[in-house]
C-alpha cells in the first residue's frame, strides 16, 4: 500500500525490506525529485558561468568522494593515494583520446576501469596488512605514481602535458560549461545510484562487516582480501572516472595537480561529509570546494588592501592554514560531519515541540 | 672508487640524519600507536623557531639552541594536550586525519610567517670539524651530524634502559591496561613522548637546516620520508629507525649518484612497497601475527 506520508517520528520498521529502502516515504522520493528537476531545468540556465564553474568542480569532486566513502567509510581502509588515482583517470582517458580517438563515452569508463586496475595492484598489500600499514602502502602508490606519470614521457609527455579533444555525440560538441554541466552531473546521479544501491547489495554488507569486524566477518565465510581489494577497485573506478571528467573538462592536463595535496582535500571530503554516508560525501565535496573558492577570494580581497601588504605578510598560505583548522575542528567537534549535522537538523524538525 | 667512498660517507650521513628524525616518530608510535603525519611540520617548526631566535633575536647560538629545545617540548606537550587527547579511544582514521590536519595547519602558519623561500643560517660551525681521510671529504656539517645523533641516541638508550619515565614508557608501549593497573600514569606518559618527540625532530629539524638550509617544502618532505625509514627498520623500533634511516640514505645516495637524480627522492616509496608485501614488520619490528 502506497501512501503519500511525511516522515515518521520514530523507526517503525517491521522487516528488513524495510530496513533497506533508500527512501523511507513517498515524501522523501518527492523531494529528490523536484531537487532534480530544479538542478537539471532551472539551474543551469539561471546560474551565470562562474556559479557553472563551481558546481561542476562540486561534481566531479563528489563522484571521487564517493568513491573514496566506499572504500573509507563502508570497508575501513584508508587511501592517501586516491589524488594520484584520480590523475591515472585523466590521464588514461586523455590517452585514450588522443592517442587511439576514442569516444569519451567509451573513453571515460575505460579510464575508470584502468584506474581501477592501478589501484588493485597498491591494494595487494591488504592482504596481509591491515590499517597503518596500508595507509603507507598507499601513500607509496601516491609517490610512485607522480613519478611515472612525470617520467614515462613517451605515454604522458612528462610535464608538457596533453591537450584534450572536445567530447563529441554524433555531432554535437560539449563545450562550455552549461554542456559538461550536464555532462557532469547525469554521471554523479548514476554513480551515486550504483553506489547507494552497491551498499545494499551482499557486496556492501560484506564490506561493512569487513570495517566492523573483520576478524568476525572471515569467521562468517567473507572471504576478506577479495573484498578488500574489491573495494579498493570499486573506490578506485570512481577516482578514475572523476578523474576522466576532470581532464575533460579542464582541456589540457598537466602532472601538477595530482599531488599528495589532492589526496588529503578527497579524505577530507569523506571526513567532513560523513564517513559511511553517501549523501554525506556530496556534502563534504561542496563544503571543501565552497571553501577553497572562498579562502581564493579573501586571498585576492586581502591581497588589495595596502595595510597588509605593508605588514610584509604573504597571504597565500592563509588557505592552507585554514584548510587544516577545518579539518581539525570537524574531527574534534563533530565526527560524523555534516551528515549528521543535516540529520539533527532534520530530526530536530520532525520531533518539534518534544525534540528532547 | 674515491666516488664510490664518497657516496657512501655521504649516504651515512644522510641516513643518519633520516634517522634521527624517525627517532620521534617511533616515539610517538611506540608509546600511543599514532601515525603522525605532521612529524615532517614538527621539524619545519624547530628549525624556523631556532632561526627566528639567532636571526631576529640575535641570540648566542648555544641559547638558541637550548631554548628551541625547550620551546618545541612545550609545544609537544600542548599539541597532545589540546588535539591529541580527545581522540584516544577514537578510530585509527580519525587519528590520522588529525595529525594530517594539524601538518596543513604547521605548514600554513610557517608560510604566512617565514613564506617559501630558502633561508639558511649563519655559519657557525668551525672549519676544524672537518675530516680529510684521504681523498674523501667530509664537511663540518656532517661530522656534527655525526655527533649529534651519536650522543643522542646514547641519552634516548640510557633513558629508556634507566629512567623511570622511560621505563613508564616501555611499559605502556607494550601493555596499556597492564601498566595502567600497576599504577602508570598512561596520559602523562603519552604527554611526555609527545614532548620528547617534538624535540628529537626540532632537533633534527636545526641539523637538517644547517646542513641544506631551512625550507618548509622540504622539511615536510622529510617527514613523509620517514615512512619508508620506520617500515624498513620496524614501525615500534628505536634502533630500526636508525639502521633503516642509513640503508634508506644509502640507497637514495647511491641511487642518485649512479642510477639518474630523479629517481632517488622515488625509490624510497619503492623499497617501502616490497617490504609491505614481504616483510611488513620491517627489520627490527614487533611481529604481530595476524592473518585475517
Amino acid at each position: 500500500m502506497r501512501k503519500f506520508s511525511f516522515h515518521p517520528c520514530g523507526n517503525y520498521h517491521e522487516s528488513y525490506k524495510q530496513e533497506l529502502n533508500i527512501f523511507e516515504t513517498d515524501f522523501g522520493r518527492a523531494c529528490l525529485l523536484i531537487f532534480l528537476a530544479v538542478l537539471f531545468f532551472v539551474v543551469p540556465f539561471v546560474a551565470g558561468p562562474y556559479t557553472m564553474y563551481i558546481l561542476n568542480t562540486i561534481g566531479i569532486a563528489a563522484i571521487a568522494a564517493i568513491g573514496l566513502n566506499i572504500l573509507i567509510g563502508y570497508t575501513g581502509q584508508i587511501s592517501l593515494g586516491h589524488g594520484a588515482f584520480f590523475g591515472v583517470g585523466a590521464y588514461a582517458a586523455a590517452i585514450l583520446a588522443t592517442r587511439l580517438d576514442i569516444s569519451f563515452l567509451i573513453a571515460i569508463p575505460a579510464a575508470g576501469f584502468i584506474t581501477a586496475g592501478v589501484g588493485m595492484i597498491f591494494g595487494l598489500p591488504s592482504g596481509r596488512l591491515k590499517g597503518l600499514y596500508l595507509t603507507i602502502a598507499t601513500l607509496a602508490g601516491q609517490f610512485i605514481i607522480e613519478y611515472v606519470l612525470i617520467q614515462w614521457e613517451s605515454l604522458t609527455k612528462g610535464t608538457m602535458g596533453i591537450v584534450l579533444p572536445a567530447p563529441k555525440i554524433l555531432q554535437w560538441t560539449i563545450s562550455g560549461d552549461r554542456a559538461f554541466f550536464f555532462l557532469i552531473f547525469i554521471s554523479l546521479v548514476l554513480m551515486t545510484l550504483i553506489a547507494v544501491n552497491i551498499m545494499r547489495s551482499k557486496y556492501g554488507r560484506a564490506f561493512i562487516a569487513i570495517r566492523d569486524n573483520d576478524r568476525a566477518a572471515e569467521g562468517m565465510g567473507i572471504p576478506i582480501f577479495k573484498y578488500k581489494l574489491l573495494s579498493f577497485g570499486i573506490s578506485s573506478f570512481y577516482a578514475g572516472f572523476a578523474g576522466a571528467l576532470w581532464a575533460y573538462y579542464m582541456v589540457s592536463i598537466t602532472t601538477e595537480p595530482f599531488n599528495l595535496g589532492l589526496s588529503v582535500e578527497f579524505i577530507a571530503m569523506v571526513i567532513i561529509g560523513g564517513m559511511g554516508n553517501i549523501p554525506g560525501a556530496i556534502f563534504g565535496a561542496t563544503f571543501i570546494t565552497l571553501l577553497n573558492e572562498l579562502l581564493r577570494y579573501l586571498t585576492v580581497l586581502l591581497m588589495n588592501i595596502n595595510f597588509v601588504i605593508n605588514l610584509g605578510f604573504n597571504i597565500a598560505p592563509l588557505k592552507e592554514f585554514v584548510f587544516g583548522l577545518a579539518i581539525v575542528l570537524f574531527i574534534l567537534i563533530e565526527p560524523k560531519g555534516l551528515a549528521e549535522l543535516w540529520r539533527i537538523i532534520r530530526s530536530s524538525f520532525k520531533l518539534w515541540p518534544f525534540s528532547y | 672508487m674515491d666516488f664510490f667512498l664518497q657516496l657512501l660517507v655521504n649516504g651515512v650521513c644522510v641516513g643518519l640524519l633520516y634517522g634521527i628524525s624517525a627517532m620521534g616518530f617511533v616515539m610517538i608510535f611506540k608509546s600511543s600507536s599514532v601515525l603522525n603525519f605532521a612529524h615532517g611540520e614538527l621539524l619545519a617548526l624547530g628549525a624556523f623557531f631556532f632561526l627566528a631566535l639567532i636571526t631576529w633575536a640575535k641570540l648566542p647560538i648555544i641559547v638558541a639552541f637550548i631554548l628551541t629545545l625547550v620551546g618545541c617540548f612545550i609545544l609537544g606537550f600542548l599539541i597532545e594536550k589540546f588535539f591529541l587527547r580527545p581522540l584516544i579511544g577514537e578510530k585509527l582514521i580519525f587519528v590520522i586525519m588529525l595529525t594530517v590536519g594539524l601538518a596543513a595547519m604547521f605548514k600554513g602558519f610557517i608560510l604566512l610567517i617565514w613564506g617559501g623561500n630558502l633561508h639558511t643560517y649563519p655559519s657557525f660551525l668551525s672549519e676544524s670539524l672537518s675530516l680529510n681521510l684521504g681523498a674523501i671529504h667530509i664537511a663540518p656539517v656532517y661530522t656534527a651530524t655525526m655527533v649529534i645523533s651519536i650522543i643522542f641516541l646514547v641519552i634516548f638508550g640510557l633513558f629508556f634502559k634507566k629512567s623511570s619515565q622511560g621505563i613508564y614508557m616501555r611499559s605502556v608501549a607494550d601493555n596499556q591496561k597492564a601498566a595502567l593497573s600497576l599504577g602508570v600514569h598512561v596520559r602523562r606518559v603519552f604527554a611526555l613522548s609527545w614532548a620528547i618527540a617534538a624535540l628529537v625532530a626540532s632537533m633534527s629539524g636545526i641539523v637538517l637546516g644547517v646542513m641544506n638550509g631551512v625550507n618548509v617544502h622540504d622539511l615536510s618532505s622529510i617527514g613523509l620520508k620517514v615512512f619508508p625509514v620506520v617500515i624498513l627498520g620496524g614501525l615500534d623500533s628505536i634502533g630500526g629507525a636508525i639502521i633503516g634511516g642509513i640503508i634508506i640514505g644509502l640507497l637514495e645516495t647511491f641511487t642518485g649518484g649512479y642510477l639518474s637524480p630523479s629517481l632517488r627522492d622515488v625509490v624510497p616509496y619503492i623499497v617501502l612497497v616490497f617490504i609491505l608485501l614481504i616483510k611488513p614488520y620491517g627489520l627490527f619490528g614487533l611481529v604481530e601475527i595476524e592473518r585475517v
